[in-house]
């Protein structure tokens, strides 16, 4: 989806719910769930692939979590400075962008539950 | 009496950071409540707004200083490779906890869920301090913001709490001790 989608036509209630563009709150929201299911999916191709598990051992004594987590923040980061870009100073449909950050942030959360995450 | 570094560490990162963070996400969830509330404009100042945001700023800070201590600090020690010929696993708690059927859940199911888990925390609550400081006055107003919020700092005590009764329990089957001993009280 374009995050062109996601600005809002119809955000005239929302619009006068915020005495500041939403755009900003929207970019920190979303790239959060972003950045969850990243450390999640990071998990999963580690533990399914000992190639990968080595390229992410970015620091020995930590083992792979060490690059799971470095390259799941540099992810987020990533994630919430384009969005930034891209919607600050405009207002957003929050409640997709909600909807869509809960959705990521469940998925992560069931994803680095190990039994499920081993089925993936 | 005493303390060793290792076990000092440990209680530095899950007792100290750790249950801090978990004490305060009901402190915020809390304020969040109350700064939404249908009287919250009439008791509201740009003072409490500040309040919420310092708040949940603090609650971040502790959440990174969580999950570093535990990953860069404890987490070594707790996976350290055994050196071949060694027979008292006490200074290895991976391997002791996999030597033996009845602890090895602790390890594949709990450290597991436990060391990732954790990491989504401090991407959670420093997404809610940013839009507490930056959005205070309109999180009363905004019912989607205000959700957002409230959501990810549940959210954040849920992990935190996966992550830390599987501390709590893992450092109760396979304590990380070891290192230097500091003596904190003299015996007669």
């Amino acid at each position: 989806m374009s995050t062109d989608a996601l600005i809002s036509d119809t955000s005239i209630p929302e619009k006068s719910d915020s005495s500041i563009p939403n755009g900003s709150a929207a970019a920190a929201i979303l790239s959060a769930g972003i950045g969850s299911l990243a450390v999640a999916l990071l998990t999963i191709v580690a533990d399914q692939s000992a190639t990968v598990k080595s390229l992410l051992s970015i620091y020995k004594p930590t083992g792979a979590l060490s690059g799971v987590t470095t390259f799941a923040v540099v992810f987020w980061l990533v994630a919430w400075t384009l969005l930034e870009w891209r919607w600050r100073g405009r207002y957003v449909s929050l409640k997709r962008i909600n909807l869509m950050a809960f959705t990521l942030l469940a998925l992560s959360l069931l994803a680095t539950f190990p039994p499920l995450g081993d089925l993936l | 009496m005493g303390i060793t570094t290792r076990s000092l560490w440990t209680l530095i990162h899950g007792m100290g950071f750790g249950a801090l963070y978990l004490l305060a996400c009901s402190g915020a969830i809390a304020l969040l409540f109350l700064h939404s509330s249908p009287k919250a404009d009439a008791h509201s100042t740009p003072g409490m707004d500040r309040v919420l945001g310092i708040y949940i700023t603090v609650m971040s800070a502790l959440a990174w200083l969580t999950v570093l201590s535990g990953t860069y600090v404890v987490y070594p020690w707790y996976r350290a490779a055994v050196p071949a010929g060694t027979t008292n696993l006490g200074a290895f708690p991976r391997a002791l906890l996999l030597s033996n059927p009845a602890t090895r859940q602790w390890h594949s199911l709990g450290m597991e869920w436990k060391e990732h888990v954790a990491w989504l925390v401090p991407i959670a609550i420093t997404m809610a301090a940013f839009v507490a400081i930056k959005y205070a006055r309109d999180l009363k107003h905004s019912p989607p913001l205000r959700s957002a919020v409230i959501g990810f700092v549940a959210t954040s005590l849920f992990a935190a709490g996966i992550a830390g009764f599987f501390g709590a329990m893992l450092d109760k089957n396979a304590p990380v001790d070891g290192g230097q001993f500091i003596h904190v009280a003299q015996g007669e």
